[in-house]
C-alpha cells in the first residue's frame, strides 16, 4: 500500500489508474493472469525479484518470451519495465545497489549462474537505448566496433561487409553509403538510433532489447523503425518497452503489461488492447484512451 | 480582461527595473575585468622597463696579442698548462696598451677593473678556437665589467648612474666612446651561461636545463600515476568508507602548502632514501608529490564529464569495462586530462618554496646535464639574484622573469589550443 501511495506521489497526472489502484489492492495479486509462458521459449523469467537497496522494483514475475517474436511491454512510469528489460542482458549489474533474484535462462542456460561471462551474454543479447547513443567516432567505426571486440571479422573485407549489411538490414544504408567515415552524431535523431540499432544487430544477437527506442523521435522516423523492428522480428526476438500503445498495437505480438513492479497480464497483443483480461490493463488502456 | 491589464503593467515595470539590474551586472563584470587587465599590465610594464636592458650588455674593443711568453703556456694541448695559464694577463696588457700613459697601481686596478674579471677566460676559448692565433695581435670585443656596464647603459639613456665610477674610470670611457670603442650588444651569455657571482658572466642556462629536468622527470611520474589513479577511482573502485577516505585525502593535499611538501622531500628523500640534495631528481619527485593532487583531480573531473551514454552503449555492445575504459572514456577525457597536466606543469615550473627545502637554492655554475647533476631552477634563480647586491643583477631579475612568464605563458596556450583541438562533441 505506501508503494500505491509513494507512486501516486511521482505521478499525480495518472488519476484514473491510481484510482483503480486504489480500488484493488495491488498487494493481494497473486499471479500474471494471460499466457506469460510459451512453448518455443528463447528466454525465460522465473519469480525474478529486483531490488534498488532494500526497495523492491520487481516483485515476482514469470513469463516467457518466445524465439522470434516481439514482446511489447507497456506500463504506467515508473512501474518497472526498463528495470526488467535491463536485468535480461545484466546492464543492472552496473548500478551498484541492484540486485536481482530469480531465474533468467536463455535457452535453458541461467544468466546469472557464475559461470556465464556478462561479455557473451551481451554479445548475444543486444541493447537500444532510449536516447540515441552513437560513439562519437565515425558511423563505420559505431557499427564496426561490436564486431572488433569481439573478433567477428578476419579481415578488412569482412568487416566492411558486415558494416554494409547491418547498415542495410537498419535501412540506413542508402542515406548513409557516400559518408561512413564521418561523425555518428552528425546524424539526425532518427538516424543516429537507426545507426544504434544496426550497430548492436552487427554482433548478430538471438534477443534485442529496446527501451522506448522512439520516444526522442518524431512520427516519421518512429514509422520506419517501427517498420524495421517488424522486419527484424524475422531473424532476431525482440523486447521492447514502449509508451506509446499505438506503437505496441503495431509492432508486437504480445503485450506484457506492468504495474507497480508486477507482470499483471500477457496476452496476445490484438486480444489486449480490445479485451484486456485484467481490470488494470483496462484501466490503463481506457485511461490513456480517453 | 482588467485584471490581464493590470498583470502586463506589472511586468514592464518590473522589465525596466531587470534591465537596470542587467546592465548593472555588465557594468561591475566589465570593471572586474578592467582591473584585472590593469594589474596584469602594470605588472608587465614594470617587468619589461625593468629587464628589458638585461638582453644588451656593453662591449670593449680591444687590440689583443697571443703572446705566448705572457700566458706562460707552451702547448695549447696540455690541459695542465691551459689551466695554469696567466690568461689575465692578455687582457691586462691590451688595456695598457690602449691607455698607455696609466701608471701607478690604483689607477692601473681601476684600468683593468673596465672589463670583467672573466674576460682572460674568454680570450683563451678564443685561442684554442683557432690556434693558429698564437702570436698574433687582432682586435677583440671584451666583455666589460658590470659597473662599466651599468653605467654606460645608464649614460645612454640620459641619466647616468656613476655611484660606483673613478672619476679616471669615466674619462676613459668618454674617450673610448669618442673612438666608437665601445657599444652595446646582444647579451648571447644571458642564454648560454649558468649563474655567476659576476653578474655581466651570469646566464639563466643553468637554470632552465635545472628547471627543464625538473619538469620532465614531474611529468613522466605524476601523469601516468595521477590518470591511473583518477581512473581506477572514477571507474573501478568500490564507492565505500575507504573510497570516501581517499577523495577527502586527495582534496586534502592538494590544499597543503607548497613548502610542507619540501619538508616532507627533504624528511623521506633525502635522509631516509639518501638521495643527494640539490637535484633534479629529489626536486621531480617533490614537485610530483605537489602536482599529483592536481592531476588526479582534473582528470576525475574530465573522466566525470564523459556522458554515462557512452559508457552504456559500449557495456551494452559487450565491451569489458577495461575496454569501455580504454575505448572510450579514455580518448573522450584526454583533452582534460592533458589541460590539467599542462596546468599542474605550469605550477611546478613557477614554484620555489619547496625546492629551497631540498636544497635547489645552491650556487651553481655548471649547467646540468642529467637528472643527478646539481641544479637550480628558474624560480630559485630569480630569488638568488633578486637577493643579490649587485646593481646589474636588478635588471638580470627581470630578465629571468620574463623567460619564466614566456614559459608559463606558451604553456597555457598549449593547454588552450590542445582543449580546442582535441575537443570532441557528442
Ligand atoms: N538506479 C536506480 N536506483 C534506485 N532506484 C531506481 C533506479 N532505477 C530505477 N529505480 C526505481 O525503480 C522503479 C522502476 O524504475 P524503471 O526505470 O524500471 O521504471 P520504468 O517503468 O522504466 O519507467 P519509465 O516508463 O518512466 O521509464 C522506480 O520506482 C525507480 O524509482
Ligand atoms: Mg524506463
Amino acid at each position: 500500500m505506501t508503494q500505491a501511495a509513494t507512486a501516486e506521489k511521482k505521478n499525480p497526472a495518472k488519476k484514473t489508474v491510481a484510482k483503480a489502484v486504489n480500488s484493488l489492492d495491488v498487494s493481494d495479486h497473486q499471479a500474471t493472469v494471460g499466457k506469460n509462458f510459451a512453448d518455443n521459449a528463447k528466454m525465460t523469467m522465473r519469480n525474478v525479484n529486483v531490488f534498488y537497496d532494500d526497495k523492491q522494483a520487481i516483485h515476482d514475475v514469470s513469463v516467457d518470451i518466445a524465439k522470434n517474436e516481439v514482446i511489447a511491454m507497456i506500463g504506467p512510469s515508473g512501474c518497472g519495465k526498463s528495470t526488467f528489460l535491463r536485468s535480461l542482458n545484466r546492464m543492472n549489474d552496473t548500478v551498484d545497489i541492484c540486485r536481482v533474484e530469480g531465474q533468467i535462462c536463455m535457452d535453458g542456460e541461467d544468466l546469472y549462474s557464475p559461470k556465464l561471462d556478462v561479455v557473451e551474454l551481451r554479445a548475444r543479447v543486444g541493447m537500444v537505448f532510449q536516447k540515441p547513443n552513437p560513439f562519437p567516432k565515425s558511423i563505420y567505426e559505431n557499427v564496426a566496433y561490436g564486431p572488433k571486440i569481439h573478433g567477428l571479422a578476419d579481415t578488412r573485407v569482412d568487416l566492411d561487409e558486415i558494416v554494409e549489411n547491418s547498415l542495410r538490414k537498419a535501412g540506413l544504408w542508402e542515406e548513409v553509403k557516400e559518408r561512413l567515415h564521418q561523425a555518428g552524431t552528425g546524424l539526425s535523431g532518427g538516424q543516429q538510433q537507426r545507426l544504434c540499432i544496426a550497430r548492436a544487430i552487427a554482433v548478430s544477437p538471438e534477443v534485442i532489447l529496446m527501451d522506448e527506442p522512439c520516444s526522442a523521435l518524431d512520427p516519421i522516423a518512429t514509422a520506419k523503425i517501427e517498420e524495421l523492428i517488424e522486419e527484424l522480428s524475422q531473424n532476431f526476438t525482440i523486447a521492447i518497452v514502449t509508451h506509446s500503445m499505438q506503437q505496441a498495437a503495431r509492432v508486437s505480438h504480445r503485450t506484457a503489461y506492468f504495474h507497480l513492479g508486477r507482470l499483471i497480464e500477457v496476452n496476445p497483443t490484438e486480444q489486449v488492447f480490445t479485451m484486456p483480461e485484467h481490470q488494470l490493463t483496462e484501466a490503463y488502456i481506457t485511461g490513456r484512451f480517453g | 480582461m482588467t485584471e490581464s491589464v493590470n498583470n502586463l503593467d506589472k511586468i514592464k515595470q518590473s522589465l525596466s527595473r531587470r534591465n537596470r539590474a542587467e546592465k548593472r551586472f555588465r557594468w561591475y563584470g566589465r570593471l572586474a575585468i578592467f582591473i584585472g587587465l590593469a594589474a596584469v599590465m602594470v605588472l608587465f610594464t614594470d617587468i619589461i622597463s625593468k629587464g628589458h636592458g638585461a638582453f644588451r650588455i656593453t662591449y670593449i674593443e680591444l687590440e689583443v696579442t697571443y703572446d705566448q711568453d705572457r700566458i706562460g703556456v707552451e702547448n695549447l694541448t696540455d690541459p695542465e698548462q691551459l689551466a695554469n695559464g696567466n690568461w689575465e694577463a692578455l687582457s691586462k696588457a691590451a688595456l695598457r696598451n690602449e691607455f698607455n700613459d696609466v701608471s701607478g697601481r690604483r689607477d692601473k686596478r681601476k684600468l683593468y677593473g673596465l672589463i670583467s674579471s672573466g674576460a682572460g677566460f674568454d680570450l683563451k676559448d678564443r685561442l684554442l678556437a683557432n690556434p693558429l692565433l698564437l702570436g698574433e695581435t687582432e682586435k677583440v670585443w671584451i666583455l666589460a665589467d658590470d659597473d662599466i656596464d651599468t653605467y654606460y647603459k645608464s649614460w645612454l639613456d640620459g641619466e647616468s648612474y656613476a655611484a660606483r665610477m673613478s672619476a679616471k674610470q669615466l674619462q676613459w670611457i668618454d674617450e673610448l666612446h669618442a673612438q666608437g670603442k665601445i657599444r652595446l650588444q646582444f647579451n648571447s651569455n644571458l642564454f648560454t651561461r649558468g649563474d655567476s657571482r659576476e653578474p655581466e658572466q651570469a646566464g639563466i642556462r643553468g637554470a632552465v636545463m635545472g628547471s627543464l629536468l625538473t619538469l620532465i622527470l614531474t611529468l613522466l611520474l605524476s601523469f601516468p600515476i595521477g590518470v591511473s589513479a583518477a581512473i581506477y577511482l572514477e571507474e573501478f573502485a568500490p564507492r565505500n568508507r575507504w573510497t570516501d577516505f581517499i577523495e577527502v585525502n586527495i582534496n586534502n593535499l592538494a590544499a597543503v602548502p607548497s613548502i610542507i611538501f619540501g619538508l616532507l622531500g627533504l624528511a623521506i628523500f633525502i635522509n631516509f632514501f639518501h638521495i643527494p640534495r640539490s637535484v633534479p631528481i629529489v626536486g621531480g619527485l617533490v614537485l610530483t608529490l605537489m602536482t599529483l593532487p592536481t592531476i588526479i583531480i582534473t582528470s576525475r573531473a574530465a573522466i566525470k564529464s564523459v556522458p554515462p551514454s557512452i559508457r552504456e552503449a559500449a557495456l551494452g555492445m559487450g565491451a569489458s569495462k577495461y575496454q569501455v575504459v580504454l575505448h572510450h572514456v579514455l580518448p573522450l577525457s584526454l583533452p582534460g586530462m592533458l589541460t590539467g597536466a599542462i596546468i599542474g606543469m605550469a605550477q611546478a615550473l613557477g614554484e620555489s618554496a619547496p625546492l629551497l627545502m631540498i636544497g635547489m637554492v645552491a650556487f651553481i655554475v655548471d649547467i646540468p646535464a642529467g637528472f643527478s647533476d646539481p641544479a637550480t631552477v628558474l624560480p630559485v634563480q630569480i630569488f638568488l639574484w633578486a637577493d643579490s647586491p649587485e646593481r646589474a643583477f636588478i635588471e638580470k631579475t627581470s630578465a629571468a622573469i620574463m623567460v619564466l612568464l614566456s614559459f608559463l605563458i606558451i604553456m597555457n596556450t598549449v593547454a588552450v589550443w590542445l582543449r580546442k583541438r582535441l575537443e570532441r562533441r557528442w
